[in-house]
């Protein structure tokens, strides 16, 4: 279990926040998932995230290259699985290909860049946004900045060790986890409406 | 290619039967790639070191590696060995003293970019006169290049420590490099007994794919170099990006701690921790030490006896705890400028309590007998 009493919570938390690594949150073990710095069991954090993102104004994915290209067995039918929850949720997604930073030339519209994913989230008023398939360095750091410039709730579904610097944060997600998690969301979405807001602006986010 | 089995790694480290050994230091490193499942290794000739790549290329000509060459020079080799990461490969390089300076941009390269390279260090003396003797001075210019650093106190430590940094460097949540350092010639060049799995046993490959960044091996997504810098823009987000970057290598380390209590069995080891007086050192300084403090116990002395075996991560909260019942942390050391007594000073809540002492350098033994000479002051 992490020790650390720091809070992975929205920000803005500064000029050049830590990592919440170096303030002491762990990632968690197997079978276990971060919630705000917290380690908790994974279904813990199942409805947690299905909860934030029912629950959003504008809930957006930014999958990464991992889901974004077929480009070993398997993939292909993640993305799909991405894709329904996305749908169950009612979330858009605007993708993150690659990892040139791109200044200043970035269109914040269609894409989000690890290096300044702030400008993205500022533009197009992203309240949650959800990390899925991107490297797990430029998870980080991009987390961290968003942290320390918005106050978007992030959530990464990773599929190796998690990110301490998303607000939650699911490791070894797979096809399997990524069907329970929709049919949580939906089961939720049954029961009654959670969100609060309306989106701001539709965007021309893909 | 020689035949080999791939076994976990638990099974290599902790369960395979062990054969032991009488071989030197440099045969320990030999011993350890030979089981360690290396891709490629790249050597340059610098004493005390040069042995052991010498070796390694033995190995390399009887079917343990698949690739191995000898660099321009000991930049062009951590560059190389930079390239060869970043394909993708399991890489391995060793080099001592002057070498290491004169690489040395290339270590926190490498951190920087995600590597996880093995390199073994035979530290020796840098300065002028030249001297080709043991010191460990070298260890503190490395303290803060991002690299992970285990010090081996024996033969023995240097093959597990090589082994074991192999799978810790590659964890997806650490990924950075990890430098096994061991004192020149006084491991290097002597011989001791060392328990080694069997030879037929290896570890399994490195998974490229499961990379913090992506490998370049252009079959991978976004299948281009995607490292593109960050200096050439003049923007408060970009340099928000190289900080935010940077500070993501500390955090790599933090992460290591869990794997290293888990492989090494913690970051240091302690005898007779609850004792008023401790000795607290790394690499062979601890033989010193331990010799010391059986020596002070005869007399009847209370002391006891601290083995620093990963120096980044730096043992803090062990420390901290340690140093808080602790009257005196004596901390003797091969080198002029004390390093690894500021390092603990820069985590005990009373600084007073260490004694930065004795210290010798320039190639010279550490006789036992100023340990506990420093021990006998303590109870005074």
């Amino acid at each position: 279990m992490a020790v650390s009493e720091y809070q992975v919570r929205p920000g803005p938390e500064g000029y050049l926040p830590p990592a919440a690594a170096s303030m002491g949150v762990e990632l968690p073990e197997r079978g276990a998932a971060l919630v705000e710095g917290r380690v908790v069991p994974e279904e813990e954090a199942f409805q947690a995230i299905a909860e934030k993102l029912l629950a959003a104004r504008n809930p957006v994915f930014f999958p990464g290259p991992a889901v974004l290209w077929a480009w070993k067995d398997g993939v292909a039918e993640k993305a799909e699985a991405v894709l329904k929850l996305m749908k169950a949720v009612g979330a858009r997604a605007i993708p993150m290909p690659d990892y040139r930073p791109k200044y200043p030339m970035i269109n914040p519209a269609v894409e989000i860049n690890p290096n300044h994913p702030n400008l993205t989230i500022w533009h197009n008023r992203i309240d949650v946004g959800v990390f899925v398939g991107v490297h797990c360095h430029y998870a980080n750091v991009a987390l961290k900045i968003i942290r320390g410039g918005t106050d978007c709730y992030t959530i990464a579904l990773c599929g190796e060790m998690g990110h301490e610097d998303a607000m939650i944060t699911l490791r070894d997600v797979d096809i399997r986890k990524l069907e329970r998690l929709t049919d949580i969301a939906r089961a939720l979405a049954a029961a009654g409406p959670l969100r609060t807001g309306v989106m701001p602006r539709a965007g021309t986010a893909v | 290619m020689t035949t080999q089995q791939v076994v976990a790694p638990e099974y290599l480290f902790f369960e395979a039967e062990r054969e032991r050994q009488f071989i030197t230091g440099s045969e320990a490193v030999r011993e350890a790639i030979k089981r360690a499942n290396v891709d490629m290794a790249i050597s340059y000739p610098i004493t005390p070191q040069s042995e052991s790549m010498h070796l390694v290329g033995d190995i390399y000509a009887q079917g343990y590696l698949k690739e191995y060459f000898r660099g321009e020079s000991e930049f062009a080799v951590m560059s190389a060995v930079a390239g060869a990461a970043m394909g993708g490969v399991r890489v391995f390089t060793a080099t001592a003293g002057p070498g290491t300076l004169r690489a040395f941009e290339v270590f926190p390269t490498w951190a920087g970019a995600r590597l996880p390279v093995v390199c073994a260090f035979m530290t020796r003396g840098i300065n002028s006169p030249l001297t080709i003797q043991p010191d460990t001075i070298e260890m503190a210019f490395l303290l803060d290049t991002g690299i992970l650093m285990f010090h081996a106190e024996s033969a023995q430590d240097l093959y597990d420590m090589i082994l074991k940094a192999f799978v810790i460097a590659e964890q997806t949540d650490v990924h950075i490099p990890v430098g096994v350092f061991t004192d020149g010639f006084f491991v290097t060049h002597t011989r001791e007994e060392v328990a080694t799995a069997p030879a037929d046993l290896k570890l399994p490959p490195y998974n490229p794919y499961s990379a913090p960044v992506p490998v370049m091996d252009m079959e991978n997504v976004p299948v281009r170099q995607m490292r593109d810098p960050f200096v050439m823009k003049s923007n408060f987000i970009s340099y928000a990006a190289h900080a935010s970057w940077q500070q993501e290598i500390l955090a790599a380390q933090e992460r290591a701690r869990k794997h290293v209590r888990r492989y090494l069995g913690g970051l240091l080891e302690a005898e007779h921790p609850e004792a008023a007086v401790l000795v607290v050192a790394a690499g062979t300084a601890v033989s010193q030490g331990r010799e010391a403090v059986a020596a002070a116990r005869r007399e009847g002395l209370e002391v006891g006896l601290v083995k620093l075996k990963s120096l980044r991560p730096f043992p803090r909260e062990e420390l901290r705890m340690l140093g808080r019942q602790a009257r005196a942390l004596i901390v003797p050391e091969f080198n002029r400028v004390g390093w690894l007594a500021r390092e603990i000073k820069s985590v005990v809540e009373d600084t007073t309590k260490v004694i930065d002492a004795p210290r010798v350098f320039g190639g010279m033994t550490m006789p036992p007998e100023l340990i506990l000479a420093q021990i006998r002051r303590c109870y005074a």
